[in-house]
């Protein structure tokens, strides 16, 4: 009973896994960005969450959908006049940029927010559960978990139901020709960053409930995003649900042998997924 | 009778890739419902003539006007938007969308319209190109023929005033080739304005009214194509002829 326990909470914990993932699998398949400040932005989205938690004494969840636009044009901005300046067929200077972002990202919160953790007053949501007969589970983690679902349900209805999925998939196909079909890359890639942090802040208040955060976590968050996409299989939206479920599990039963193997047994499935399908478990046909 | 409008109008275009003169001092215009040849032998510049066109590059010197409006230095999707469309020599579909969702693309964007207004257009044209049967297919998927006249169909998707085709005909069988130029020609009857780059003479020569030879980046010639074929310059450089 204690595994499937341990099963159940590693499925779950995937979700928030797949959330740090999805904004950083949306922006790669784009525009084949490797945000390395992605786990940055994912704790900068929390803290401004908090801050609005703070301000105005709402509940998380609609500080999040206030904070939410606010971001998105964040996200915007940043890929308008900073990342479209450097992206091009060389790889290094977007990975030399976001590098330098994600630095300067931890010191200004640092200089803003302090060191301290902190955490997302949720209230009694926080502890509570529902009882499953053979496990019980957190609403907390239920709730993670059905978010990222819905994330990306509904990041798989952009990309095949509408105008913009279809010119997001059309500029990460080709943005020469995709310019000659009257569209803007540089603007359709700006609309994918935004929407990235629409999700990077879904990720950030899961996170900021959970967990204590400070401005130093960042570059552990990118880690399991990355595995969680690579494991997934790169550009695979779904395929990234069940990398972060992978890595949640793993987590889980190895913390369930010994509590100091939790993050190494995350590390050590992901390198064995790499061993057996170098390209990730649901690649897409077209690379 | 009021003159002809003119479509595409280049005067003294030239452009260089380092101290290669790709396109030397072109000049020329295409009147409304024309349909305009250029040949040339392989690399006289005619790819880049449709690129100075379509503003994917941007000439040197000189001037580009379109319907009246100087595009020079005119990125290439607003020259798109005002109308200008353009098929690749090798085709370039969005390989990971349906053959349907390229057009809708292609004319959603190209026109400046809401997929919902240009649904029945797009179907309309999968069926001038006999593309109907593999719209919900990945054009990743398509052969070689169905990969140009998709070509074709999404430039045409874009509601060209002005359409570039650049050796459409080039690969395909004589068959293959003939229903090609039955849609061209069913196309050009309509009015559409063309300027179609060809080596498969006999296909262009069936639908073009004027012919344009291009050769070291220089125009060599333009008039009417028995005209320009009879021409001595023209059979020594671009056929190799004595004569």
């Amino acid at each position: 009973m204690i595994w499937l326990d341990t099963i159940v909470q590693g499925l779950l914990l995937g979700g928030l896994y797949a959330l740090f993932a999805a904004g950083l699998s949306l922006v790669f398949g784009i525009m084949r960005l490797v945000n390395l400040a992605h786990g940055d932005l994912i704790v900068l989205a929390a803290f401004i969450v908090l801050v609005v938690v703070e301000a105005t004494g709402l509940n998380p969840f609609l500080s999040a959908l206030i904070a939410a636009p606010a971001l998105f044009a964040f996200g915007w901005a940043l890929q308008w006049f900073v990342f479209n300046r450097v992206l091009g067929k060389d790889i290094l200077p977007p990975l030399l940029v976001t590098f330098g972002l994600s630095i300067a990202l931890q010191n200004g919160m640092l200089e803003v927010f302090s060191a301290d953790s902190q955490r997302i007053p949720a209230g009694p949501l926080e502890s509570a559960s529902v009882d499953l007969g053979a496990v019980t589970v957190g609403i907390m983690p239920l709730l993670t978990f059905a978010s990222a679902v819905a994330v990306i349900f509904a990041l798989n209805q952009i990309f095949y139901r509408t105008a913009l999925g279809r010119a997001f998939r059309a500029t990460s196909d080709d943005p020469v020709t995709a310019s000659l079909m009257g569209i803007n890359p540089r603007s359709v890639f700006a609309m994918a960053t935004g929407l990235a942090m629409v999700i990077v802040t879904i990720a950030a208040l899961y996170l900021g409930m959970r967990s204590n955060f400070d401005p130093s976590i960042g570059p552990a968050r990118l880690i399991f995003a990355f595995e969680a996409v690579i494991i997934g299989g790169l550009g695979s939206l779904w395929g990234t649900l069940v990398g972060g479920a992978i890595i949640g599990v793993a987590q889980t039963v190895g913390a369930q042998i010994n509590p100091e193997w939790q993050i190494l047994a995350g590390h050590l499935a992901f390198l064995a997924v790499l061993l057996v399908r170098p390209r990730g478990l649901f690649p897409r046909a077209v690379d | 009778m009021t003159p002809p409008v003119t479509v595409l109008d280049l005067a003294n275009v030239s452009k260089s890739f380092g101290a290669l003169k790709v396109t030397d001092d072109v000049s020329f215009s295409v009147p409304k419902g024309q349909a305009l040849g250029i040949i040339g032998p392989n690399g006289a510049g005619k790819s880049t003539l449709f690129n100075l066109i379509t503003g994917n590059i941007l000439a040197d010197t000189g001037r580009v006007t379109f319907l009246d409006q100087d595009v020079t230095r005119t990125p290439a999707m607003t020259r798109v938007r005002m109308g200008v469309g353009r098929s690749f020599q090798i085709p370039q579909p969005f390989e990971g969308l349906t053959v349907f969702e390229n057009l809708l693309t292609a004319a959603a964007f190209g026109q400046a319209k809401r997929e919902a207004e240009v649904e029945a257009e797009c179907a309309q044209i999968l069926a001038d190109t006999e593309l109907l049967r593999r719209a919900n297919d990945l054009a990743g998927s398509l052969s070689l023929l169905d990969r140009k006249r998709l070509e074709m169909a999404r430039a045409m998707a874009t509601g060209p005033e002005l359409l570039l085709l650049d050796e459409i005909a080039g690969g395909l069988t004589e068959g293959e080739c003939q229903a090609l130029v039955a849609t061209i020609q069913a196309l050009h009857a309509k009015g559409t304005t063309i300027i179609w780059i060809e080596h498969v003479l006999h296909a262009l020569t069936s639908v073009v009214e004027r012919l344009l030879v291009l050769d070291f980046g220089k125009v060599i010639g333009i008039g009417a194509p028995d005209q320009i074929m009879a021409s001595r310059e023209v059979r020594e450089i671009y056929l190799g002829l004595e004569v």
